[in-house]
């Protein structure tokens, strides 16, 4: 910054709107003098730049005239009227120059030479920030270059005006914290070069870390070979010839290679560490859920309603199908890494050291795991209707569940129209009105001399009814896409099952069911008995025949005189504490061990 | 004395207002006899009476130009001495039936119309809930009361008013409506009626097991309903009958003052008599002139 004499015209005003006395400004590297052209005139100003704390200028381009207002540390300031803008500029320059010049400033300890090393009073975290800013952006760069290198503008003026920038970034920095790029597939894969026809593996210390955590597998391996089998250098030596073999997409090549190398074998297979913790994850999913369906699948039992599938598109497999990786599945594997986050903590220097603590961050605690998921599969598949109902402390949100609406609709989706029916049939009734009524009455008659019967129901009618009935009765709430009729048991894999029907207590499922059923029948049963009547006694045997193969056994009646439960709406088991129902061949206990 | 009944008034005490359908059209046509669907209905009706020592029953037989009460369980001890055969409640009842059949019968006969179609459905649904808005005012101790409709002949479209209106009071009271429809083809109002009241409505596949459908689904009273899964319903037909002509339709007009139904485009609501189609500037204009 060489020091420049400026001398200019000016006016000088004590106010921005007042008329001016116009004189000549000089300033000179140390002060500013103003001399006004009226000899007689008293004003002079003799000014130091070091009692000028800042200046103001009014912009080009306003309707205000050329301003330029030196404020004084004291208070009070001086305001000069330039002929033009330019000489407005260069005064303005001149000034911040000076200004700058004669301030204390800060010497930045930098490796960018681009900072200027004497500024106006700067702390080492706005400094930083700044070579931060710059860093990043590089347009930012290319103007801070241009202009403050070229004196043009001073640094505190560049930085003045992109104030904004400083602050907002400030206060972003504590609060997010930096994840994997979103690029990071792109990173560990070759770059290909297409004249030269070579691929080039860059492998940082982020790309290393990076590789560990999209493939566990080479992770393992990593842990395993290096510095025991092989040196660092030959492990990714080895890396980039599996990736290679990768890349030139030949599976029948990549079994060959790996047949012969044990160690690339590892890494051309499919990543088993990923395959186990998919299935887990896989498992933890509710097994209510149908994977496969999707909205075509929903309400396929109503006619005119759901997509047709026949399985025709399924996928075959091939001979090398582990050595053929898809991009797609390594996109996924990336978009999960990316959303994971980075999850450790460590210097990025030491790629064992990072290997080690993925490694660790891996682990989960099974049993804890297990329960958990036993939990929430029982929550998914229990049925409402067994349930207690919630006292909610507030209304619920009621919407409507579509599925009641199509329900709905299948019974006019499957009909006739009632009227041309209805009209047929009443035609095709021949009797006339006396006839009619004759035949009405002889019937009474009829059933006056021949009384009631006992048998009035045969036993196999009752069962059918029975089984109409309830067949569609158990339901889950969340049983989506397929059949409706099927019971949510059997669409569960076969382990769950197992685990849902053998786990005691409040997960027993159909001994719940059956409990409810005894509980009502008995009532009714011990009521009936002390009355003394057979029809209600004869609907209890049906339907204690109608659930004898599946397993309840004898029903016994309860000895004479015995109050009726009161306690059935609880669902507790007052009269058969020790009744043990299993769904397979256990037959049920009597009304009390003894 | 009066503390006794209350213990023993448990709260599944019920009042059931059967209406039993006597149209000798439907029945005489019909593949189950009318002496066989008696013997089920009444079995049932002795088992509703064991259920509980203070439940009700009434009978109304719904015929074809007449309703009224066969039956009243609460009512004096019957006249007939009990045959050997059958209850005194079945031996009431069907001396009863066979009076009323014969009175509809010479009711059918003044009347010049032809044979009518349809039982008179919507004359025994306001019959029950009147005796059961007698019952609600008999004291703090009454049964739940609930209706059950045995119904097999079609519906009378000419009834749909009388028949909603009835249903909405059930709604309103707070009456399930349970149906057990024996006929061919679904009944849109009687599934209307299940559906906007909470009741059941049920179409029996097997009617030789009718006995079974009753004793299972409709012989639950009011209180075990809420935690007993009775069978779901296929589904509800909504559709309507226009209020001109009487015929089923499920697409129409609608007065957006009283929302009556109409099947033809009509310039005045014949329900609350606003006008349709008149244009907004008729109004100011006739006020102006003085």
């Amino acid at each position: 910054m060489e020091t420049r004499h400026l001398i200019k015209r000016a006016k000088y005003k004590t106010t921005a709107k007042g008329s001016g006395i116009p004189g000549v400004l000089e300033m000179t590297k140390n002060k500013i003098v103003f001399k006004p052209n009226d000899p007689t005139s008293v004003t002079m100003i003799n000014v130091d730049f070091r009692s000028i704390k800042g200046h103001k200028n009014t912009k080009e381009g306003s309707s205000n005239p050329p301003l330029i207002n030196l404020i004084l540390d004291q208070g009070g300031s001086y305001i000069f009227e330039f002929e033009n803008f330019s000489d407005l500029q260069v005064c303005r320059e001149f000034v911040v120059n000076s200004l700058a010049k004669s301030g204390e400033g800060l010497i930045a300890t930098s490796d960018r030479p681009v900072v200027a090393s004497h500024d106006e009073q700067l702390s080492t975290a706005e400094m930083e920030l700044r070579m931060k800013l710059l860093q990043e952006n590089s347009e930012l760069q290319k103007l801070h270059k241009q202009f403050v290198l070229g004196n043009i503008l001073t640094e505190s003026e560049f930085w003045a005006t992109r104030k904004k920038l400083l602050d907002g970034d400030s206060s972003q920095k504590s609060k997010q914290q930096i994840g994997f790029k979103s690029s990071m597939i792109l990173d560990t894969l070759p770059l290909h070069d297409a004249r030269t026809n070579k691929l080039t593996f860059n492998l940082t210390q982020e790309t290393k870390y990076q590789i560990f955590a999209l493939k566990p597998a080479v992770q393992q391996a990593f842990l395993n070979l290096v510095p025991n089998k092989m040196t660092e250098k030959d492990f990714w030596t080895k890396y980039c010839r599996a990736e290679l073999l990768h890349f030139k997409r030949n599976a029948m090549a990549a079994a060959a290679e790996a047949a012969e190398d044990e160690d690339l074998f590892i890494f051309l297979k499919d990543d088993d560490i990923l395959a186990s913790e998919a299935r887990r994850k896989i498992r933890r999913v509710d097994p209510t859920l149908d994977i496969e369906a999707d909205q075509g699948d929903d309400y396929m039992h109503l006619p005119d309603h759901g997509i047709f599938r026949d399985g025709s598109k399924e996928i075959t497999e091939s001979q090398h199908e582990l050595y053929r990786r898809t991009f797609l599945q390594d996109l996924n594997r990336q978009g999960e890494v990316v959303l994971e986050g980075r999850t450790i903590d460590v210097e990025l220097d030491n790629p064992t050291k990072v290997a080690e603590a993925l490694a660790q961050s891996r682990q989960e605690s099974d049993a804890t795991a297990k329960e958990e998921r036993l939990y929430r599969t029982s929550r998914m598949t229990e049925m409402e209707d067994l349930q207690a109902p919630h006292d909610h402390p507030f209304a619920p949100l009621f919407i409507k569940d579509p599925r009641d609406y199509f329900d709905s609709q299948q019974a006019n989706a499957l009909k006739t129209y009632d009227d041309t029916r209805a009209g047929t049939e009443q035609l095709s009734c021949s009797l006339n009105t006396e006839e009619a009524y004759g035949f009405l009455r002889s019937s009474i008659s009829e059933i006056k001399a021949m009384g009631l019967s006992a048998h009035m129901v045969r036993p196999e009618v009752a069962l059918t009814v029975i089984n109409g009935l309830t067949q569609n009765i158990s339901s889950t709430k969340y049983q989506l896409g397929k059949n409706v009729h099927e019971s949510v048991l059997d669409r569960l894999p076969n382990t769950t099952k197992e685990e849902l029907l053998h786990v005691s207590g409040p997960l027993d499922i159909h001994s719940r069911i059956i409990e409810a059923l005894l509980v009502f029948i008995s009532n009714h049963y011990v009521v009936s008995l002390c009355q003394g009547e057979q029809t209600e006694g004869s609907h209890v045997k049906n339907l204690s025949a109608a659930r004898g193969n599946k397993g309840i056994g004898s029903l016994r009646a309860p000895p004479a005189g015995f109050p009726p439960c009161s306690s059935y709406a609880s669902g507790s088991r007052c009269c058969f504490p020790t009744l043990r129902v299993g769904f397979t061949e256990e037959n049920g206990k009597g009304w009390r061990e003894a | 004395m009066a503390s006794a009944p209350s213990k023993l008034y448990a709260d599944d005490v019920s009042l059931l207002v059967v209406l039993l359908d006597t149209n000798p059209f439907f029945w005489s046509s019909f593949s189950l006899p009318f002496s066989k669907f008696l013997s089920h209905v009444l079995s049932f009706l002795n088992s509703i009476l064991l259920l509980n020592q203070f439940n009700q029953v009434v009978v109304i037989a719904t015929g074809c130009n007449s309703c009224d009460y066969i039956y009243d369980s609460s009512s004096a001890t019957s006249t007939d001495a009990e045959s050997g055969r059958m209850p005194a409640l079945c031996s009431d009842l069907l001396r009863k039936l066979d009076e009323f059949v014969t009175r509809d019968q010479h009711l059918g006969e003044k009347d010049s119309l032809g044979p009518p179609t349809s039982s008179l459905l919507s004359g025994s649904l306001s019959m029950a809930l009147c005796y059961i808005q007698k019952v609600f005012r008999s004291g703090p101790l009454h049964p739940q009361p609930r209706i059950l409709c045995l119904q097999g002949s079609t519906d009378g479209p000419e009834q749909y008013v009388a028949i909603m209106n009835a249903i909405f009071s059930a709604q309103r009271s707070m009456v399930p409506i349970d149906s057990c429809f024996m006929g061919s083809n679904n009944s849109a109002f009687l599934q209307q009626a299940s559906y906007i009241t909470g009741g059941v409505y049920q179409k029996p596949q097997q009617l030789d097991g009718l006995f079974q459908y009753l004793s299972t689904v409709f012989a639950t009273d009011l209180h075990s309903r809420t935690f007993l899964r009775l069978p779901k319903s296929v589904g509800v037909d909504f559709r309507a009958s226009c209020f001109c002509h009487k015929r089923t339709i499920d697409m129409g007009y609608i007065c957006s003052v009283c929302l009556s139904i109409f099947c033809k485009h009509h310039k005045k609501c014949s329900t609350c008599g606003s006008a349709f189609g008149q244009p907004q500037s008729d109004v100011p204009s006739a006020s102006n002139v003085k």
